[in-house]
C-alpha cells in the first residue's frame, strides 16, 4: 500500500484492522498495532515524503501475527540509537514515535542508509 | 473538508468525535474550539471520544493542547469515554495525557465539569454531585 498523503492513513489503518480482526487478534493488540502503524506512517510522510507499506500475515509455530514493512526513499536517519531515544526529535515534536512504536509491538527492526531511505519492520503476534 | 461539530450547551461546549481522526481534522478541531471558547466565553469543554478507536501521539498531543489552551482561556476540559484499549495503548506509547481530566461517560463528565465551574464561581464544592446551579 502506498502512503503519500495524510488522508491515505485512514484506509491504511482500516486495512490493518480488517486483517487483524480476521485472524482473531484481540482488541488491545489490534489497537497497539494500528497505533504503531500510524506513528510509522506519519514519520514516513513527515520525513520522507511518503513511502510504501507491505501488510503480511505470518506464522511461527502455532502463533500467527501481522508483519508490516514500511519502506521509504527519504533521507535516512544519521543516528538510529539517538532516534530511538524517548524525546529525540528533529521535527520539534515529542520524539515518541519510534521508541513508543517499539514498546507497542512484538518485534521491531529498523534499517536505514543516508540518502537512500529507511525501512522499518514490525511484527505483532496475535497473542503477543 | 469535513469538520467536527461543536455544540454549545449553556456554559459548556460539547464535542462528539464520531469519525476517524486524521491530523488535519484534529488540528482544525483544536483551532475551532479555541475560537469558540473565546467567542462564547464557555467555561467548560467536554470531548466525547467513545467512538474513537485509535489515538496516536499526534492526536494525543492535540487533546493535550486543547486542555492547555482552554485552561489559558479559563475553561476546563474533560475527555469522556476513552476505550480501555486506547488508554492502555497511550500509556505504553508513553503519552499519559497528563493535565487532561477524564470521565467514564458524558453524564459523569458533565457533572465533573459543572463541579469545577461551581468551585471556581463560589469557592466551594456543592454537597451533591455538582449538578445544581
Ligand atoms: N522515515 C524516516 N526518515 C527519516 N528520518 C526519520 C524517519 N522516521 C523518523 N526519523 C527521524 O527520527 C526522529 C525520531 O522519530 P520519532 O517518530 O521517534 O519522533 P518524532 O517524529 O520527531 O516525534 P513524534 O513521533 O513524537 O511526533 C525524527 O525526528 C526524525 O529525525
Ligand atoms: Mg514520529
Amino acid at each position: 500500500m502506498t502512503v503519500v498523503r495524510e488522508i491515505d492513513v485512514i484506509p491504511f489503518r482500516n486495512r490493518i484492522k480488517e486483517t487483524a480482526a480476521k485472524m482473531g487478534m484481540g482488541l488491545v493488540n489490534q489497537t497497539k498495532l494500528i497505533t504503531a502503524a500510524s506513528e510509522l506512517a506519519r514519520n514516513m510522510l513527515k520525513y520522507a515524503k511518503g513511502g510504501k507499506v507491505l501488510i503480511e500475515v505470518i506464522s511461527k509455530g502455532r502463533e500467527n501475527g501481522i508483519r508490516l514493512v514500511f519502506k521509504d526513499e527519504g533521507p535516512g536517519i544519521p543516528d538510529i540509537a539517538l532516534a530511538m531515544k524517548d524525546g529525540y526529535s528533529t521535527g520539534k515534536s515529542l520524539g515518541l514515535g519510534l521508541p513508543g512504536t517499539r514498546r507497542l509491538v512484538s518485534e521491531f527492526n529498523i534499517e536505514t542508509e543516508i540518502g537512500k531511505g529507511t525501512t522499518v519492520t514490525i511484527i505483532k503476534w496475535k497473542n503477543g | 473538508m469535513e469538520k467536527i461539530p461543536i455544540l454549545k450547551m449553556g456554559k459548556l461546549l460539547l464535542v462528539t468525535i464520531q469519525v476517524d481522526l486524521y491530523d488535519r481534522l484534529a488540528e482544525a478541531l483544536e483551532a475551532d474550539l479555541v475560537q469558540m471558547i473565546n467567542k462564547t466565553g464557555a467555561q467548560g469543554v467536554l470531548i466525547d471520544i467513545s467512538a474513537v478507536s485509535i489515538i496516536d501521539s499526534f492526536m494525543g498531543r492535540i487533546i493535550g493542547n486543547i486542555a492547555t489552551m482552554s485552561k489559558i482561556l479559563d475553561a476546563e476540559t474533560v475527555v469522556v469515554g476513552m476505550q480501555p484499549a486506547v488508554a492502555i495503548t497511550l500509556i505504553e506509547l508513553g503519552l499519559p495525557l497528563t493535565g487532561v481530566y477524564s470521565a467514564l461517560n458524558v453524564e459523569k463528565g458533565m457533572s465533573l465539569l459543572q463541579g469545577k465551574i461551581n468551585l471556581k464561581e463560589t469557592g466551594f464544592i456543592p454537597e451533591d454531585d455538582g449538578d445544581t446551579e
